[in-house]
Parts: structure tokens; C-alpha cells; sequence
């Protein structure tokens, strides 16, 4: 029998190794911001995305008006003068008398108020909708899909069919049912959206689920007795992270673009609150003689919707790469 | 296969007979009622409950709207602010939607499967990324934006097509709304059809077919866009669901008088309407829930595998 002596091992001095830095292990998230960084379509959403969010945060802060402001000036026999329908100007004296030495980037709404200050307030208003809506609909959905697959059997049973019937019922009788019972506005638009959008989230959680919920780490743990929710909630939710982000990037201008379509046809957001979808709808009631009202407002929508969708896009390939990506 | 049949019309059946009971109930347990009750006396107040059969259980009451239904009425079927009968209006509204629904189905699968295939057969080239281009902006970009912007320069601007729908016009004044309507089918239509008729493009059966000197036209029609064709069912289904939404904007820009505006007026005018909206969601979900049953059929006839994969779920 061999017994060990302290010459066997020996440290190694010479660190004059090759080391495999073109192939050499990542980290998954590395891996997926790799892989996203690299699409060129995803960055410039991300870019757009971006530029939105910081003026909607910060322009309403540096503007010279407030959004429901109504601008006026004095005239030299001192009467009030309102700022109302004025064309975008900026300063220079060339529009407008009275308001020669004001800046409105975006011009003015019939009202009188700034539509610079009120595009960004629109986007923030737009923008919290959407995303107070997708992270509840993410928590049910997620929670609903992840405890229907993996109890499977009656429980999967009973809330598949409750899905089935709840997802066959358009979304706009949900909307009408709800402006019965609820008061137009930001409540009803964030309530419609809850009720809609967790559907597609939990089906996707469920899918996962059933995939992970045979896997050695789930039998692992059930053997060293963790409990059903321990396993679910820690277990399981942390791998099926990925394609719930990508679902979640997708919902998001859905949501905007359902607030937009709400306060659109009147039962969304209400004066002098705004939003994206209120905008529009006052731009395109005077689309045929102050056309460039409704262009902030759509523009802002498009870019959203757009930044959102390459997002998502570039998300999903970058999470589950196919070998013809890589 | 009539098994599969009877068991989807059964379940959709089914679904809308509980969406129905869950609408009524819900309409019917709101508190107050459901007409002016500030200007009329207390005995005015129960004799019209009672003429309404308010005072009725309320699964009685169900029970009597459903008899009505069925023959073909909803409820007293009329509106509760100016009295006027629900069904003439709906039927009118219904047709003005399906004419233009229709048309705009047809002119996106038409022009979306066009472009797909064309983007197919150039893959790589300048027409490919162009294409690609369109169905991307078209998916991302809000329909209504593109419809306000259509409406703004073909019809106010360079004034070539009507302004307003007009039904005594019908042809020239549908064509703008079908054409804005028909833009998200277009581009979803095209990009999928443009993935799916690349894998097929790319399979061994086409490659056997081309190595017996099948070519050209024959070859896409037959091996190619037969196999292509399949999956693009599916993609109708949500389509269908989104003309219900863009038919409700659509019929605002346009000033059309279909479902779509009548439900906006009958949950956003002066007071909500419960007469109204049971029974435009009662149809709509009809709709919705026949377009999804006969998509399901469909797809079952064409594609065999899916009858044996819904067996079991």
C-alpha cells in the first residue's frame, strides 16, 4: 500500500500557462448582454427607449411651465393675452407678438398649455401605467402559471379551464364591463390591463414549469424535504427568469399602446390629466388646421412602441441563442 | 374528426353561455337602478321595476332574457336613454363592420402573403430587407397612428379619397378605412408567411421535388406554399381579434356607424348604457368566440397532428 509523501504534489511556480480566453466560461448573464449588445437592433431600441424615459423624467422638472398650465402674458392695453394654438417657436421673435420672447418647443394646444411640458408629463403618465400594470401582471401571472404547472393534475385541471373561459371573453367587453363599475381614468385603464395581460404571462410561467419541475435540482431538493412553495419559488422561478423578462418587454407597449387606445375613443385618461392616448385624441380633433399638435404625442407612441418591440426582440435571442446566432 | 367538432362547438357553447351569466349577473347586481331616478316618484320607480321584471330572482330573470335571446331579441331591447329598439341599430352597425372587416381581411392576406412570398424568394436581397422592414414597423408601430396619417394625406391633403365613410358611397368610401385597418394583418401575414416558406424552402421534400426538375411557379405552388400555408391559420385568429379593436378606432376616424362606435357611445357618452353593452358584449364575444371555433376547425382539417395533440388537453 502507498502512503503519501509530501513530494507527490508539488505546487506549480510556472504561471506560463495558455490560457483559452476566446472560449473561456461566462457567466449566463454576461453571456445574454454579450449577445445582446452585439444586435444592433436591440441597442438602438434600447437607445430610444432610453432617450424617452430621461425626458419623461426630467423635462417636465426643467420646463417653464407646469403641464396644466395655462400661459398667458400682458399686453400693452393690459389685457390678458392666452398662448392658445400657437406653432412651434422658439424665442426668436418670429412667431406671435405677445409671446416673441417665449419658447414653445412644440408649440401650444388650443387650451394655452405648453405641448413640450405636456408631451413628457403624457409619456410619464403613459409610461407608470404601463409599467405599474406589467409588474402586477407579472407577479400574478407568473405566481398562477408556476402553481398550475407544478401541481399539475386537477389543480392544473380547474385553472386551465378558468384561463380558457377568462381569455375567450374580448378584451373589450372586459372594458365596457369595468367603465360600468369604475370611473374613467387612470384606475380603470391600469384595472383593464390587469385583468388582460397576466393571461399570456402565466401561460408561459406554466410551460417553464413543466419543463423544470422534472429536473434532478427539483427532485434534489424535494428529497432534502423542502416544502411545494420553496421549491416553486426558489427553485423553479429563478430558471424560467428569462422568457417571463422577454414576455414582460413585450407587454409593456402593449400596455401603452392599450392606454393609448382607451383615452383614445374616451374612456382613458380625463382633463386635464394627460397622456400619450389623450394627446392624440386632441391633436386629431384639430388635426385639419393645427397639424402639428398630434405630432409629439404619435411620435413619442411610435418611438415607445418601436424601442420596446427591439428590445424584446434582441431579449429573446439574446436568452435563447440558436446555433445558426452564435 | 366530428368527435373534435362536437367537443369545441360544445366547449364554446358553453363558454358563452357562462360569459352571458357572468355579464348579467354583473350588470344586474349593481347598486341603483337603471333609470333616472331623480326625476321620478317612488311609485313610478316600482312600477317600472316591475314592468322591467327587476323585482324578479335574478336567475329568473336570466332565465327570461335567455328565452328572448333566443328568439332573437335582447332583452326589452331598448335603449334606456332614448328608447330606441336595440336590434335594428345593431343589425345595421354589425353589417357597416363586417363589410369593412371583411374587406380589410381579404386585402391583408392578400398583400401580406404577396410580400411574404416575395421576401422569401429574394432572401438576402434589397427586396428581402425591405420587406422585412415594412412588417417590422408595421407590427411595432400602433395602427392608428398609421390610420390618422393616411387619413390626414390621402383624404384632407391630396383629397383623392372621402373624408368620411359614407354607406351610399360604399366602394370608394371603405376603401381608406379597410386599406389603414388591414396594416397589422398585412405585416404580420408577411413576416410569418416569409419564416415559414423559408424552413419549407429549405427542406429535404422541396430539394427532392427540385432534383426531379420540378421548377419556377409550379414548384412554390405546389410543395411550397401548400406546407407554408399551415401555420399562417393560426396567426388569423389574433387578427380577427384585433380588427374588434381597430374597428372601434377606425370607426372614430372615419365616422362610421358600426359596433365599435356604438359600444364607445354606450360606455363613454352621456351615462353607461347597461341595455346596450349586454348586448354588444353578448355579440361581440359571439364573434369572437365563433371566429376562434371555426379557426380551431379549420386548422383541425388542414393539419391533422392537431386533432391527436388536443386530445389529451
Amino acid at each position: 500500500m502507498y502512503t503519501p509523501q509530501s513530494g507527490d504534489f508539488k505546487l506549480v511556480t510556472d504561471r506560463n500557462i495558455a490560457l483559452d480566453e476566446n472560449f473561456s466560461s461566462q457567466g449566463y448573464w454576461k453571456g445574454v448582454a454579450v449577445h445582446f449588445f452585439r444586435n444592433k437592433f436591440a441597442v438602438t431600441g434600447l437607445i430610444l427607449v432610453s432617450l424617452i424615459i430621461l425626458f419623461a423624467v426630467f423635462a417636465p422638472i426643467v420646463s417653464n411651465y407646469a403641464y396644466d398650465q395655462i400661459v398667458s402674458v400682458t399686453d400693452t392695453s393690459g389685457k390678458e393675452i392666452i398662448a392658445k394654438s400657437l406653432e412651434p417657436q422658439f424665442g426668436d421673435g418670429s412667431a406671435q407678438n405677445f409671446f416673441a420672447d417665449r419658447t414653445f418647443i412644440f408649440g401650444t394646444d388650443d387650451m394655452g398649455r405648453d405641448l413640450w411640458t405636456r408631451t413628457w408629463h403624457g409619456a410619464r403618465v403613459s409610461l407608470i401605467i404601463a409599467f405599474v400594470a406589467i409588474f402586477i401582471d407579472m407577479l400574478i401571472g407568473t405566481s398562477y402559471g408556476l402553481i398550475s404547472g407544478y401541481f399539475g393534475g386537477f389543480v392544473d385541471h380547474v385553472l386551465q379551464r378558468f384561463i380558457e373561459i377568462a381569455g375567450s371573453i374580448p378584451t373589450l367587453v372586459i372594458i365596457s364591463i369595468l367603465a360600468i363599475f369604475m370611473e374613467k381614468g387612470i384606475g380603470l385603464v391600469i384595472a383593464s390591463l390587469l385583468i388582460t395581460e397576466w393571461i399570456p404571462m402565466s401561460k408561459i410561467a406554466r410551460a417553464e414549469c413543466l419543463k423544470l419541475k422534472e429536473r434532478e435540482y427539483v427532485l434534489a431538493s424535494r428529497t432534502l424535504g423542502a416544502g411545494s412553495f420553496h421549491i416553486i419559488f426558489k427553485q423553479i422561478l429563478p430558471n424560467t427568469i428569462g422568457p417571463i423578462i422577454t414576455q414582460v418587454m413585450f407587454s409593456i407597449p402593449v400596455a401603452i399602446f392599450t392606454e393609448a387606445f382607451l383615452s383614445f375613443v374616451g374612456v382613458g385618461i380625463v382633463l386635464p390629466q394627460c397622456s400619450i392616448g389623450s394627446l392624440i385624441e386632441a391633436g386629431f380633433n384639430n388635426i385639419t388646421i393645427l397639424p402639428y399638435q398630434i405630432l409629439p404625442p404619435i411620435c413619442v407612441l411610435a418611438i415607445l412602441m418601436l424601442g420596446f418591440n427591439l428590445i424584446g426582440d434582441g431579449l429573446r435571442e439574446a436568452l435563447a441563442p440558436k446555433i445558426e446566432d452564435m | 374528426m366530428s368527435k373534435y367538432i362536437a367537443k369545441r362547438i360544445l366547449m364554446s357553447v358553453l363558454t358563452l353561455f357562462v360569459i352571458t351569466f357572468v355579464l348579467f349577473v354583473l350588470i344586474r347586481i349593481m347598486p341603483g337602478d337603471p333609470f333616472p331616478v331623480e326625476r321620478m316618484s317612488a311609485e313610478m320607480i316600482l312600477q317600472k321595476r316591475e314592468e322591467l321584471g327587476l323585482n324578479k330572482p335574478i336567475l329568473i330573470q336570466f332565465a327570461d332574457y335567455m328565452t328572448l335571446l333566443a328568439s332573437g331579441s335582447f332583452g326589452n331591447g331598448t335603449s334606456l336613454y332614448n328608447g330606441a329598439p336595440i336590434k335594428p341599430i345593431l343589425t345595421a352597425c354589425l353589417i357597416n363592420s363586417f363589410k369593412i372587416g371583411v374587406l380589410s381581411i381579404l386585402f391583408g392576406t392578400v398583400v401580406g402573403l404577396a410580400i411574404g412570398i416575395v421576401a422569401a424568394l429574394n432572401r438576402g436581397k434589397f427586396l428581402d430587407g425591405f420587406c422585412t422592414l415594412v412588417s417590422i414597423l408595421g407590427v411595432c408601430i400602433p395602427s392608428y397612428v398609421f390610420m390618422i396619417f393616411l387619413q390626414y394625406f390621402f383624404s384632407y391633403k391630396i383629397p383623392f379619397f372621402p373624408y368620411f365613410f359614407d354607406p351610399s358611397n360604399f366602394m370608394a368610401s371603405s376603401i381608406m378605412p379597410a386599406l389603414s385597418l388591414s396594416l397589422f394583418a398585412v405585416s404580420t401575414i408577411a413576416r410569418f408567411t416569409r419564416n415559414e416558406m423559408l424552413e419549407v424552402i429549405n427542406s429535404d421534400y422541396v430539394k427532392l421535388a427540385e432534383s426531379k426538375g420540378l421548377y419556377g411557379f409550379e414548384l412554390i405552388r405546389r410543395h411550397v406554399l401548400r406546407n407554408a400555408l399551415i401555420p399562417i391559420v393560426t396567426v388569423l385568429a389574433p387578427l380577427v381579434v384585433s380588427l374588434l379593436t381597430g374597428a372601434m378606432v377606425i370607426e372614430k376616424i372615419y365616422g362610421i356607424n358600426g359596433v365599435g362606435k356604438l359600444m364607445v357611445d354606450a360606455i363613454a357618452g352621456q351615462g353607461v348604457d347597461y341595455n346596450y353593452v349586454l348586448a354588444l358584449s353578448i355579440v361581440f364575444s359571439a364573434l369572437y368566440i365563433g371566429a376562434m371555433l371555426v379557426l380551431d376547425i379549420l386548422y383541425g382539417i388542414i393539419d391533422p397532428r392537431i386533432r391527436l395533440t388536443t386530445k389529451e388537453g
